[in-house]
């Protein structure tokens, strides 16, 4: 379904990612795991044609459901982004504009893809929410974001990006900023979207705990290249890649390391 | 065993309430109990807005509790004020949570870490360029940084950084406040490493807060879990297993762990923890506990000792108990 093919991106023609691919089936969910820096999150800003800074594919082609997205409009790019393909960002409450309510972003965000009335608008959004288990979703579409909590701004985020139930949810380390207890809700919600629309899901993710427990295939990547990849049992088990282990090695432990007596 | 440590600070039915608009009360803090053992560290684990940076707050000065008492060295250093509560922030530093946001960006390295030494005439102005290096060399980063400002050095490096500085004044206690949360696991670990490393070293007590029960079990000697401003349990690090409450056990079960069994479904309490502004009467967890009773409506678990350093508040373990005398010596 997307068919990331030899890429590299450069920014201000330095060579930040270089030879990345991957393929991405219907239904599947792959994580790109690496420390700060190694270039996760402007390969998944590639797809949507979203780099930033003067970023540029160089080389290579990206496919989505066989179509070149390198050569895009941004007409083009319009109607893919937000429909087709969305995107979860780290912080949903820094994505979203302060001085509005949650409601008012919702239904513009609904009808610049939709030509429906604001009154239909709201509903849907509401009723998004509610799927994703907001508590009276009427509540929050009247709230301004700051008076949301993190976990619940990231639900927000969510609905937004699965109302057109895009067959490509890109997320971008989505529970990095939350609590343990929230972080488990979000990734339970995220493969309960899977299960029950068939959506594809790349994860930026600096936790291989996380990566190993969601995705169907695991990708390791480290100064703009891919170090290793596979799919689970091969990155918990079998793989000799040094750097691997290493990241296994840093994911704290119940009954793991102590440090102390 | 208890007595082989050597208590070195004691919070004593500490509470801190903040006005809220509409003549609301907010309190962070209820009745806390603890006690911090020389060389030791204690980790304060919670969720969000459970009052665990609160309550370290009052450690190092930067607020003063409601109700209360913090012992250490026999006085109450929540009533200190002028020159001898200058005097003391010598004994008690504080790392924070953001390496980027917690230093002057227009500072070299050589005069953020001196800084706290200079304050307190610990050294001469031209002792500054030996006595930097002797601490980057500490926190196992290369002398040169001196030079540097904080924008040129990269998160981890940064909070290497913000433990010299905390170090460089020999505190006999640091309070670490998600002092890796920012970081990446891999850059935590090495973190983690030279935080039990200096500890080792310097028998520095060490007050941690963080969310994730994982990362705390592997280096905390007494870890405490709070709850909506209160202490839920009390238990010795390395018998993190055993944890009893309900609610420590729904932090257990919500860690990615790459030892899991990952055909099982992640366990995550599945509601969002209530507003501080109104907890309900009785146990503050009754409405995501799965194991509610009545009695948890009503009144309020108190700690309860279920062996040797282990407390927990639920009414769960409460039969046939007597309650700990909270507190008292």
């Amino acid at each position: 379904m997307l068919e990331i093919k030899d890429v590299t991106i450069s920014y201000k023609n330095v060579p930040t990612v270089k030879h990345f691919s991957l393929n991405l089936g219907k239904g599947q969910i792959c994580s790109i795991v690496g420390e700060s820096g190694s270039g996760k999150t402007t390969v998944i800003r590639a797809v949507l044609g979203l780099l930033a800074g003067g970023g540029k594919v160089t080389d290579g082609d990206i496919l989505f459901e066989g179509k070149s997205l390198l050569g895009n409009t941004s007409e083009q790019w319009r109607k893919l982004r937000g429909t087709d393909i969305s995107m979860i960002f780290q912080d949903s409450g820094a994505m979203m504009n302060p001085t509005k309510k949650v409601g008012a972003a919702f239904v513009e965000y609904i009808r610049t893809h939709e030509n429906i009335s604001k009154k239909a608008a709201w509903n849907k959004g509401v009723e998004m929410l509610e799927k994703m288990r907001l508590p009276s979703g009427d509540n929050i579409m009247r709230s301004y974001p700051f008076q949301l909590s993190g976990g619940m701004r990231q639900r927000v985020g969510i609905a937004m990006g699965m109302t057109y139930q895009p067959k490509l949810l890109l997320a971008d380390e989505p529970t990095s900023a939350l609590d343990v207890t929230t972080q488990a809700q979000i990734v339970r919600q995220m493969m309960e979207l899977r299960d029950e629309y068939g959506t594809s899901i790349i994860v930026v993710t600096h936790n291989l705990g996380v990566a190993a427990y969601m995705s169907d295939y695991i990708v390791v990547m480290k100064m703009g290249q891919t170090e290793d990849e596979g799919d689970r049992e091969h990155m918990l088990h079998q793989s000799v890649n040094p750097y691997t282990k290493k990241l296994l090695d840093a994911v704290p432990s119940v009954g793991g390391v102590r440090y102390v007596e | 065993m208890s007595n082989e440590k050597e208590l070195i600070l004691e919070a004593k039915h500490v509470t801190r309430r903040f006005p809220a608009s509409n003549n609301r009360v907010l309190t962070a803090c209820n009745d806390i109990n603890l006690k911090m053992y020389k060389g030791k560290t204690l980790g304060l684990v919670g969720e969000s807005g459970c009052g665990k940076s609160t309550f370290m707050r009052f450690l190092v000065s930067l607020d003063t509790p409601t109700e209360g008492e913090i012992i250490y060295r026999g006085k109450d250093i929540t009533k200190l004020k002028g020159e001898e509560l200058r005097q003391n922030r010598q004994n008690i530093q504080m790392v924070f949570q953001d390496p980027g946001a917690s230093f002057n960006p227009k500072m070299k390295i050589r005069d953020i870490i001196c800084e706290p030494l200079l304050n307190f005439k610990r050294i001469k102005k031209s002792e500054k360029d030996a006595v930097a290096r002797k601490y980057l060399e500490m926190v196992d980063l290369p002398g040169d940084f001196a030079d540097r400002y904080p924008h040129n050095m990269s998160g981890g490096q940064r909070q290497r950084i913000a433990i010299a500085r905390a170090i460089a004044l020999e505190p006999e206690i640091i309070v670490m406040d998600e002092a890796t949360c920012a970081l990446d696991v891999s850059v935590q670990k090495t973190i983690i490493e030279l935080i039990v490393d200096l500890q080792k070293k310097k028998n520095i007590s060490i007050g941690f807060i963080a969310h994730d029960l994982g990362l705390i079990q592997s280096f905390a000697h007494q870890i405490a879990v709070m709850y909506l401003g209160n202490i839920v349990e009390v238990l010795p690090g390395e018998a993190i297993g055993e944890a009893k409450h309900p609610y420590t056990q729904a932090l257990l079960g919500a860690i990615f762990d790459i030892n899991m069994d990952f055909s099982k479904k992640i366990e995550s309490i599945e509601s969002e923890a209530p507003s501080p502004l109104d907890v309900p009467p009785g146990c503050p967890f009754q409405d995501r506990c799965e194991h509610c009773m009545e009695i948890c409506r009503k009144q309020r678990a108190l700690l309860t000792d279920l062996g040797p350093e282990h407390q927990v508040a639920c009414h769960l373990y409460q039969m046939g108990m007597t309650p700990a005398s909270s507190g008292g010596e």
